[in-house]
């Protein structure tokens, strides 16, 4: 059908909301991306099938949904009404779930959410810390809804925004987002408001509006699960951005290493036009739109404004001189608007709800919420979405479940390779934009990496320099020869062959690549550096003077000891030493001549017993 | 491939058929503005690779010279100018991946593989790759061989999933 006006939209909500309420039962199955690889798919179809043959078909409504955030449980299910939450849910856990708890009426406890710090189950999803401590409104349908139906979208409200959008004059559009405080979710916090303020005031015959879904940042995993499980979300927020600038044509370019979001959301196109909410005249307005997905081709540095847009031009994806700004001359000369993705899921809400309702979550100038890849030595590991304002503790060992393997908690990384690290004594700040710059951290696009003991803070540096020297895309000398500089400094440190001195040339190349790279990613490329130095400075010194690294990760630096009382003489290790420096007699201890050694780590690796050590 | 350099006329009607696909693609999105990337998405998924010729008969088609479209490829780390083993082993080495130990399961791949990063084994069955996140961090460390992605991988898993692929 098309949707010709407001009142279609209703009828299409009553309709469905009236066909849910048959079913006794709903079965949710995540389809998100961390449950695919634990395969949900089999499951999925197992219950279809199983449902199916029990003959139940009219009583219990299965649902293919998008991530529900616990992504290291896969495959997770929900049961509704009684909201039981299941985790590892294989095809032979789904038979038990149907057979005892939809037919028998029973709760199966063991299969359902485990809590670390209560280290207990916790059956209702509801009662849940990690589901509790949530504000979800970018994710308010994701994990709820099957992704791919319109109607689903609709009976939750969807499309009720955009109705009223066309009601509203630009303006009043601008005013709302404005007031509302909303700032850009990509990394920087830019406002929302004014920049788009600034797109409608643009002269140009032809407009775009563009969704930045290349996600660059390794370790982040939120936008691509918002598009995945309520891709029309983004469709309705760029159409309403579109609408207020006066844009026709809206592009989304998405990372090619994400090949579900892009079928996902290439269908949820499909059926957007299909249905006549993409195309002309969108419910009657008279307002045309379109969207066209561009997918790039692994390139971190298009992540970056300016990059992504000749990117999308078919072009190398090497940035701008700025100006002229995207709002003046951006896409194909014309004046564009480039938001992130989640920026964009924010929308609908504060048109709907209104600006007042939006702000009275966060703090100072952050408001809203902000949604969080948790990843690391983390316990619950996945997708969160938190009002801003909350601590990091909070965040990191309510929410989180605390650190994995009883280990302690050494740092928090946030905005990747642009960003910093936080530490124990600031773990109580708020996540809000101003608080974090202050500590040399930043809010990042929300990708937030735990680190445990075992965490070498310079190795992690030099891991993040790296990455930028593989990125850099050479064009200007700072970010191209600066970085490998400050590479092979920190190669050089995490070998044990660095000085006191490479310290503060590593400061200076810093502050120097910082004032004088042309684009972001050189002038933030020295954060992780400049954060580990401030912090850690003492692991730094214990590479360069001491020789070692406290953590033992640096391979360079390892010694390598056999436990004489482990040791059962069984002469393998020797056997495979390349520089045959380990000596013993059969059923001897053996010993490790540390002059030789050349840290290679066979012996430890070949030993069946444990009694290699690494210190 | 063993079936095309047996046979090289099979591989020319198998050519044609891949060069008629390309021409359909290109002339898909012959109206649209800016699309070279997205019909190099297109050739490299048709061919499995971006071979001198392909980049060329790209050019030709679309207007572009030769040199221009093999400065965008080679820009992009997508793109690549060498056929593809059977079977690709990915190992994440995003932030997520590396802090949960991705670099053991890249020593040990190379161990059993006998080969280094962005090698081919002999046979032309293997190769490794390391790739920046592919969006599973929760699952972290990741590989991901062909389009299957193992989650929680330990170094002593990596024999084991390599061993699902031999013979396929
Ligand atoms: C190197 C680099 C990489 C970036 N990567 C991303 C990204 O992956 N996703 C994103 O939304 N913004 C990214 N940005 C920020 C964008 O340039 C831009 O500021 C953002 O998309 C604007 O949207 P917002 O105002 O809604 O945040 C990156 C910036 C730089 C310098
Ligand atoms: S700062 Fe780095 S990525 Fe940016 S333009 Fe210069 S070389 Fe390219
Ligand atoms: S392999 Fe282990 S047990 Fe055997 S000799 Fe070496 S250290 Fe001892
Ligand atoms: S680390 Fe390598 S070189 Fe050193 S003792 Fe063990 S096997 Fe021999
Ligand atoms: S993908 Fe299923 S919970 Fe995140
Ligand atoms: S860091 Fe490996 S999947 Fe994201």
């Amino acid at each position: 059908m098309r949707i010709k006006n407001v009142n279609d939209l209703k009828l299409i909500a009553d309709q469905y909301n009236a066909e849910l309420k048959k079913y006794e039962h709903t079965i949710y199955v995540c389809g998100g991306g961390g449950c695919i690889s634990s395969k949900c798919q089999d499951t999925k179809n197992f219950v279809d099938s199983y449902i199916k043959e029990q003959g139940l078909s009219d009583k219990v409504n299965v649902i293919f949904t998008g991530c529900m955030g616990t992504c290291a449980m896969g495959p997770v299910v929900l049961v509704e009404p009684e909201r039981i939450y299941y985790v590892h849910v294989t095809p032979e856990r789904a038979k038990d779930i149907i057979d005892r708890q939809i037919i028998g009426g029973e709760v199966i406890e063991e299969y359902t959410f485990f809590d670390a710090n209560l280290n207990k189950h916790i059956p209702c999803i509801d009662d849940i810390p990690f589901f509790a401590e949530q504000v979800q409104i970018v994710l308010n349908k994701c994990g709820k809804i099957p992704f791919d139906s319109i109607e689903a979208y609709i009976a939750k409200g969807g499309f009720t925004a955009v109705a009223k959008a066309f009601g509203m004059t630009q303006q009043q559009i601008i005013d709302e987002v404005t007031a509302s405080g909303l700032r850009g979710r990509g990394g920087a916090g830019f406002p929302t408001g004014i920049k788009w303020s600034a797109g409608m005031k643009a002269q140009g015959d032809r407009k775009c509006i563009v969704c930045n879904a290349d996600e660059g940042d390794p370790g982040a995993f939120m936008d691509r699960s918002a598009i995945e499980g309520d891709p029309f979300c983004l469709i309705e927020g760029m159409m309403i951005g579109g609408f207020a600038i006066g844009a026709n044509n809206g592009y989304v370019y998405c990372r090619a290493e994400y090949p579900v979001a892009v079928e996902r959301f290439n269908k949820a196109l499909d059926i957007a036009r299909e249905w006549g909410m993409l195309g002309e005249n969108i419910l009657g307005s008279g307002f045309n739109f379109d969207i066209e997905l561009r997918i790039g081709a692994g390139a971190f540095v298009c992540g970056e404004e300016t990059a992504l847009m000749n990117s999308i031009q078919g072009e190398r994806g090497e940035p701008r001189q700025k100006p002229p700004f995207p709002f003046e001359s951006g896409l194909f000369g014309c004046p564009t608007i480039i938001n992130n993705v989640e920026t964009y899921y924010n929308i609908a809400e504060i048109i709907n709800r209104g600006a007042d309702w939006f702000a009275q979550y966060g703090v100072g100038k952050s408001k809203g919420t902000k949604v969080f890849a948790l990843a690391g030595d983390v316990i619950n590991t996945g997708i969160v979405e938190v009002p801003m304002g909350m601590s990091l503790r909070k965040l990191i060992f309510e929410i989180g479940g605390g650190i994995t393997d009883g280990m302690k908690f050494k740092a928090a990384q946030m905005g990747g390779p642009s960003g910093g690290c936080i530490t124990e004594k600031n773990l109580d700040t708020s996540v809000d934009y101003e608080s974090l710059t202050a500590l040399g951290a930043i809010m990042g696009s929300g990708g937030l990496i735990v680190m445990g003991e075992n965490t070498c803070m310079v190795d992690t540096a030099r891991f993040f320099m790296q990455f930028i020297q593989d990125e850099s895309c050479g064009k200007c000398t700072p970010c191209r020869i600066g970085t490998k500089r400050m590479l092979e400094i920190l190669e050089r440190i995490t070998q044990g062959k660095g000085t006191l001195e490479d310290l503060d040339t590593l400061e200076e190349l810093s502050y120097t690549i910082k004032d004088t790279a042309m684009c972001g990613l050189g002038q933030t490329a020295p954060n992780p550096v400049l954060s580990t130095l401030a912090n850690f400075r003492d692991e730094y010194e214990a590479h360069i003077v001491g020789k070692t690294c406290p953590a033992h990760i640096c391979s360079a630096l390892a010694k390598y000891y056999i436990d004489p009382e482990k040791c059962k003489g069984c002469t393998l290790c020797a056997r495979n030493c390349p520089v045959q420096c380990i000596s013993g007699k059969v059923k001897e201890p053996h010993v490790i001549d540390q002059n030789k050694c050349i840290k290679c780590g066979a012996c430890m690796t070949n030993c069946k017993f444990g009694a290699v050590i690494k210190k | 491939m063993s079936e095309v350099a047996k046979n090289p006329s099979v591989a020319k009607e198998e050519m044609r058929a891949d060069y008629e696909k390309l021409a359909n693609v290109i002339d898909l999105y012959s109206g649209k503005e800016g699309c070279l990337i997205q019909v190099l998405h297109a050739a490299q998924e048709i061919f499995g690779y971006l071979p001198f010729e392909v980049q060329k008969y790209v050019a030709d088609n679309m207007g572009f010279s030769v040199s221009y479209v093999s400065s965008v490829s080679s820009f992009y780390s997508f793109f690549s100018t060498t056929p593809r083993t059977k079977h690709d082993v990915k190992v994440c080495l995003g932030t997520a991946c590396y802090v949960r130990g991705g670099k053991l399961l890249i020593e040990k791949l190379q161990e059993i593989l006998g080969i280094g990063v962005g090698e081919a084994t002999a046979d032309n069955v293997f190769s490794i790759h390391v790739t920046r996140c592919v969006g599973a961090c929760g699952l972290a460390p990741v590989v991901v061989v062909d389009d299957d992605v193992y989650k929680q991988v330990k170094p002593g898993d990596i024999a084991g999933i390599l061993d699902q692929y031999r013979g396929k």
